[in-house]
C-alpha cells in the first residue's frame, strides 16, 4: 500500500488555489518557482520541505502579507490582493500583544472589525475554553508558558471565524511534550471546525501525524516535488496513530525523498 | 558603603559636602559662596513671595505646554520615521543635528520670531525636548517585532488602528523613555529660555539677584530648580519602571 500519490485529484473542492506562483525577493533571491497547489476545503494540508525552502514565503503570499512576483492565489474563488477576513494566521512567535490580557488578545481580530465589546468577549471566551485556557482570561502573555501563548494565538485565529487557517510553524517554539499535546488537539480541532487548514512545519513526524495531505517542496527555488496523502485511520484515537505502521512507513518514505536535499 | 559595621546610605555623602560648604561659607573665603544655612534661610524667605509664585506659575505653564507640544509633534513624527524609510531619510539628519547642536544658540532666533514673552519660553522648551522624543519613538517603532505588525495587517487593521492599537503601545517603553529624557532637557530649556529672555519668570529673578550680587538669593533659587529637576526625573523614572514589565516580556 503506497501512501504516495504524485497526482491526486482532490476529492473536496479547492478552497485555496495557488496557480504557477513565483516569488523573487528584491536582491534576486528566488524563493518560489512556478508553484501550483490546490488546498481542498475542510482538510489540513501541510507544506513540508528543507529549511529555507520558501514554505513560509508561500504561506505569507497566501495570507496576502507578501506580494507574488508571478502567478496568482485564489481563496474561495476570489483572487488574493491583500489580507482578508476569510483567512486567519497563527504565527511562529505567537505575535501576542504583551500589554493586553488573554481575553483582549483573543478578541483582537473582532475588535479591529468594530464588534461591540460584550459580543467579542463572549466569542473570545468561547474559544479560550475550546483551546483549553479557561481561567486564564485575565492573564497577560508574559505570565503564560510558550505552549499556552500559542493557544492564545490559535484562539485568536479561530475567533474571527475565517474559512482558512494559516499556521506558520506554530509549534516550533514549544517544548516537545507540549508539542505532542498540541498536535493531538489540532487533530480534534480539524475534525470539529469545518475549516481549511494550511500548516507549515519542518518536522516530518508532525506533518504525517496531523495532515490529510502533505505537499513536499524542493530546495530553493521551491517547486512542488510530490504530494503525499497519509492514509492513516484517524478514528482510532490520537495515541494509536503514532503506532500505526502506515504512519511509520510514511515518515520513512518522506525522509527518503527529502534527504537528497541535505547534501 | 559600610563604616565599621554600620551600613551608610549613599546620600549621606551629601551631608559631608553640605558641612564642607558651610565651613567654607562661614570662613568668608568668597562672597560667591555664602554659608549653606544662610541659603536655606533665604530659600524659606523667597519661596512664599508673590514674585516667586508668579515665576513658578510661568515656568510650570511653559514647561507643561512645551512638553505637550513636543510630545504631540515628536511621537507621531518618530512613529512615522520608524515606519517609513522615505520620512526617515528626510528627517533623520535634521533630528540628529538638532539633538547634538548647542540649542542655546538658537534661542535668540526664537526670540526674534516669537518676541520677548512666554511664547518664546514655550518654544525653547519644545526645541530642547522634541528631538530625543522623536528619536526614541523612532527606535521604539523599529524595535516592534515584525510579526506583531503582520498580525495587525492580517486581522485587518486600518492605518489608524495599527498606529493607535499596535505601534504606539508596542513602542511605549521607548516613547516614555524619550519623554523622560525630553523632560530633563525641557528643564534646561525652560531655565535657559527664561535666562535669555530675562524679563519674566525665574529669568527675571536670576537677573535681579545676580545684578545686585544677592548670592544667597541666587543660590536659593538655583537649589529650588535643581530639586525640581531631580524630583521630576525620579518620578518619571519610577513611572517608567512601572511600565517596564512588558518591554521585557516582548519577544
Amino acid at each position: 500500500m503506497s501512501a504516495v500519490a504524485a497526482t491526486v485529484s482532490a476529492s473536496a473542492a479547492a478552497m485555496v488555489r495557488v496557480d504557477s506562483l513565483s516569488k523573487v525577493y528584491p536582491g534576486g533571491v528566488e524563493a518560489l518557482n512556478s508553484v501550483s497547489i490546490d488546498f481542498p476545503e475542510g482538510q489540513l494540508t501541510t507544506l513540508l520541505g528543507p529549511s529555507g525552502c520558501g514554505k513560509t514565503t508561500l504561506l505569507k503570499i497566501i495570507a496576502g502579507l507578501l506580494p507574488a512576483s508571478q502567478g496568482s492565489v485564489q481563496v474561495d474563488g476570489r483572487p488574493v490582493t491583500g489580507p482578508g477576513p476569510e483567512r486567519a494566521f497563527v504565527f511562529q512567535d505567537f505575535a501576542l500583544m504583551p500589554w493586553a490580557s488573554v481575553l483582549r488578545n483573543v478578541g483582537f481580530g473582532l475588535e479591529l472589525r468594530g464588534v461591540a465589546r460584550s459580543e467579542r468577549e463572549a466569542v473570545a471566551e468561547k474559544y479560550i475554553i475550546q483551546v483549553g485556557l479557561a481561567g486564564f482570561e485575565h492573564a497577560y502573555p508574559h505570565e503564560l508558558s510558550g505552549g499556552m501563548r500559542q493557544r492564545v494565538g490559535l484562539a485568536r485565529a479561530l475567533a474571527v471565524n475565517a474559512k482558512v487557517l494559516l499556521l506558520d510553524e506554530p509549534f516550533s517554539a514549544v517544548d516537545e511534550q507540549t508539542r505532542r499535546k498540541f498536535q493531538e488537539d489540532l487533530l480534534q480541532l480539524v475534525a470539529q471546525e469545518r475549516k481549511t487548514f494550511i500548516f507549515v512545519t519542518h518536522s516530518i513526524e508532525e506533518a504525517v501525524y496531523v495532515s490529510d495531505r502533505i505537499v513536499l517542496l524542493s530546495r530553493r527555488p521551491s517547486r512542488v516535488s510530490s504530494i503525499v496523502e497519509p492514509a492513516i485511520p484517524r478514528d482510532g484515537g490520537t495515541e494509536e496513530i503514532r503506532r500505526n505502521p502506515v504512519y511509520l512507513d510514511t515518515v520513512e518514505e518522506i525522509w527518503q525523498s527529502l534527504r537528497q536535499y541535505l547534501d | 558603603m559600610t563604616i565599621g559595621k554600620i551600613r551608610v546610605p549613599l546620600f549621606c555623602s551629601l551631608f559631608l559636602w553640605a558641612a564642607l560648604w558651610e565651613v567654607v561659607g562661614q570662613s568668608g573665603a568668597s562672597f560667591i559662596i555664602p554659608p549653606l544655612s544662610a541659603i536655606f534661610e533665604r530659600m524659606a524667605e523667597i519661596v512664599p513671595t508673590a514674585s516667586f509664585a508668579s515665576a513658578l506659575w510661568i515656568t510650570a505653564k511653559a514647561f507643561l505646554l512645551g512638553n505637550l507640544i513636543a510630545i504631540g509633534l515628536g511621537v507621531p513624527l518618530g512613529v512615522l520615521m520608524g515606519r517609513s524609510i522615505i520620512a526617515d531619510r528626510i528627517f533623520l539628519p535634521w533630528v540628529n543635528l538638532f539633538l547634538s547642536a548647542p540649542l542655546t544658540a538658537l534661542v535668540p532666533v526664537i526670540m526674534v520670531i516669537f518676541g520677548l514673552g512666554e511664547t518664546t519660553i514655550i518654544m525653547t522648551v519644545v526645541l530642547f525636548a522634541v528631538w530625543i522624543i522623536v528619536l526614541d519613538a523612532r527606535a521604539g517603532v523599529r524595535a516592534i517585532s515584525p510579526s506583531l505588525v503582520e498580525m495587525a495587517r492580517c486581522f485587518g487593521a486600518s492605518r489608524w488602528q495599527a498606529f493607535s492599537k499596535i505601534y504606539l503601545l508596542a513602542a511605549l517603553p521607548e516613547i516614555l523613555a524619550g519623554i523622560r529624557l525630553g523632560m530633563i532637557r525641557a528643564v534646561k530649556g525652560v531655565v535657559i529660555g527664561q535666562l535669555l529672555v530675562s524679563i519674566i519668570g525665574f529669568g527675571k529673578l536670576f537677573e535681579l539677584y545676580s545684578s545686585r550680587f544677592l548670592m544667597e538669593h541666587f543660590w536659593a533659587l538655583l537649589f529650588v530648580l535643581f530639586a525640581f529637576a531631580f524630583t521630576l526625573n525620579e518620578v518619571l523614572a519610577w513611572l517608567e519602571r512601572k511600565l517596564d514589565y512588558y518591554a521585557a516580556a516582548r519577544q
